[in-house]
């Protein structure tokens, strides 16, 4: 069995503390599915989004990242979510550039009304990243134990035993 | 030179650097002669002879201070970074290149193919029998080696433990002046090193800092190489003029002179004190000032960045997060897979040893 057909990929989501977060809340609370290979983590806006979580993200061992916030012109912060814009576009062309491919670092905007909009997206995601395949960035440390990449299966050792 | 034995030892040693550090240090003027007074130079292959196998002969740790300049780029680098680790109380990364990769590190955008191919096969490259270098040749008198070329070069802390790092390229004399003053002082009781793993001959700030020009609200339109522009406003800010200047994530200690030359700054003191990724923060600041709300225009102005890899890790690629680009990582990029074959290098950790 190859990796690709154990593939589970292990995406960072940072998310808003106003929008996307509680849309991944209210998408909790409705009983949606989505796929449980996202990790959200909660920033105060998208505008906290240092480039150098990404980075570090993808170099970690995950292989997306999602970056989400509010609409453009609904910044709890008034423009912040349109700086993490300018980020991300600018990230994008540093990455391409770092043979990485450009499906693997996303943004979504996601009021706190679209729970079911976020679950669609993160889905998206997961199927395209799946289809992509890991991203196995070689500074990563080596995956065990959180079940998310296929760990070979441990053969007790034979000993000889004296007849 | 003395030969007295009782001095604390000094060396100094090149891997992957283009000789500008070993400069940087002669420049130091009539400070060379306290160098001179308060060290024997046991091992400096620019400026003296000496072989490996009298630094091996050394017992370890015997040499007091030890700087290492230039990045590792083959198994000799390798070797002789595990070889003078062994043989030096303080191991200082001398320079970008053994800090940060520096301009050799920009190499790691490309594949060893792509490099050879560059070096070996070019226009500008007189070359008509296509000749590539032979990691082994067997010659008649007896089977002929030369060091294995690394896929990816790496930073001098991602093969052995550093106790300093100098950056810059190459660090300013004067830094390197007051270095000096204070390991011999040190030497002398009359001063105390920093803690292991500092940042030494730097400032604490970032160039922004030490850059006399003037800065308002920065907001701007476009992006601009500083040759297509006119006339430079010699006053102001050049990040404000539309110049990608990397002030404002480069570590402070060359007195901004770039900038006051009329020149932007291009990086290579490294990322200022508590920045992981010097990169990311410049892709922070920049797409910070970019003064426009519309995707496609911000495209349209990010058109004006022609390099971003190259104009945010020009010197620090190596010892940034990624390190490499995909391609030019081979295999599944475990250290020995993909190494060009034909040495045997003592084996490095897994993961680098960063001391910031």
């Amino acid at each position: 069995m190859t990796d690709q057909e154990h593939f589970e990929p292990v995406i960072i989501g940072f998310t808003c503390n106003w929008c996307s977060y509680r849309a991944a809340d209210l998408a909790g609370t409705a009983r949606m599915k989505y796929p449980p290979n996202v990790r959200l983590i909660r920033l105060m806006c998208s505008g906290r989004l240092d480039p150098t979580f990404v980075l570090k993200a993808l170099a970690s061992g995950a292989d997306a990242v999602l970056i989400t916030g509010c609409h453009p012109g609904e910044c709890h912060y008034l423009e912040q979510n349109y700086k993490a814009l300018r980020r991300y576009l600018l990230l994008r062309r540093t990455l391409a550039q770092m043979g990485i491919e450009p499906q693997r670092v996303k943004l979504v905007w996601a009021s706190a009304a679209e729970g079911a909009r976020l679950a669609q997206e993160i889905t998206t995601l997961v199927e395209e990243i799946r289809a992509l395949g890991p991203l196995h960035w070689p500074t990563a440390p080596e995956f065990g134990g959180n079940g998310h990449r296929p760990q070979p299966e441990i053969q007790p050792e034979l000993e000889e035993v004296a007849a | 030179m003395s030969t007295n034995g009782t001095k604390p030892k000094f060396a100094m040693y090149w891997a992957a650097a283009c000789g500008g550090c070993e400069i940087a240090v002669l420049n130091i003027h009539e400070k060379i002669l306290d160098v001179d007074a308060n060290f024997e130079v046991v091992f400096w292959p620019v400026a003296m002879d000496a072989k490996y196998k009298d630094v091996e002969a050394m017992p370890d740790e015997s040499i007091t201070l030890t700087l290492f300049n230039g990045g590792i780029r083959n198994s000799e680098n390798e070797e002789m970074a595990h070889l003078m680790r062994r043989k030096s109380k303080i191991l200082v990364a001398f320079g970008s290149c053994a800090c940060e990769g520096c301009i050799p590190g920009l190499a790691n955008l490309s594949t060893v193919q792509e490099i050879f191919d560059t070096v070996y096969a070019t226009v500008s490259t007189d070359n008509p029998q296509g000749l590539r270098p032979q990691f082994h040749f067997a010659a008649p008198e007896g089977e002929l080696r030369i060091p294995a070329f690394y896929p990816v070069l790496k930073t001098l802390d991602q093969v052995v433990k550093v106790d300093y790092y100098m950056p810059g390229c190459p660090p300013e004399s004067h830094q390197i002046a007051a270095v000096v003053d204070l390991v011999i002082k040190a030497l002398h009781g009359e001063a105390q090193l920093p803690p292991p793993g500092a940042v030494i001959g730097v400032g604490n700030s970032t160039v922004c800092d030490e850059c006399p020009r003037k800065r308002n609200e920065k907001t701007i339109k476009q992006f601009v190489r500083i040759q297509d522009l006119q006339a430079p406003d010699p006053a102001l800010c050049l990040l404000e003029q539309g110049i990608p200047c990397n002030g404002p994530a480069t570590r402070s200690g060359c007195g901004a002179l770039c900038p006051q030359a009329g020149a932007q700054c291009i990086g290579c003191y490294g990322p200022a004190e508590g920045v992981l990724d010097f990169g990311a923060r410049l892709m922070t600041a920049f797409a910070s000032v970019i003064d426009s709300q519309d995707p496609d225009e911000i495209e349209r102005i990010l058109d004006g960045l022609v390099d971003p890899a190259g104009q945010f890790y020009r010197f620090s690629l190596a010892g940034s997060l990624l390190r490499a680009a995909k391609p030019a990582w081979k295999g599944n990029g475990t250290r020995d897979n993909g190494r060009t074959e034909g040495t045997r290098v003592p084996s490095a950790p897994a993961v680098p040893v960063k001391g910031r």
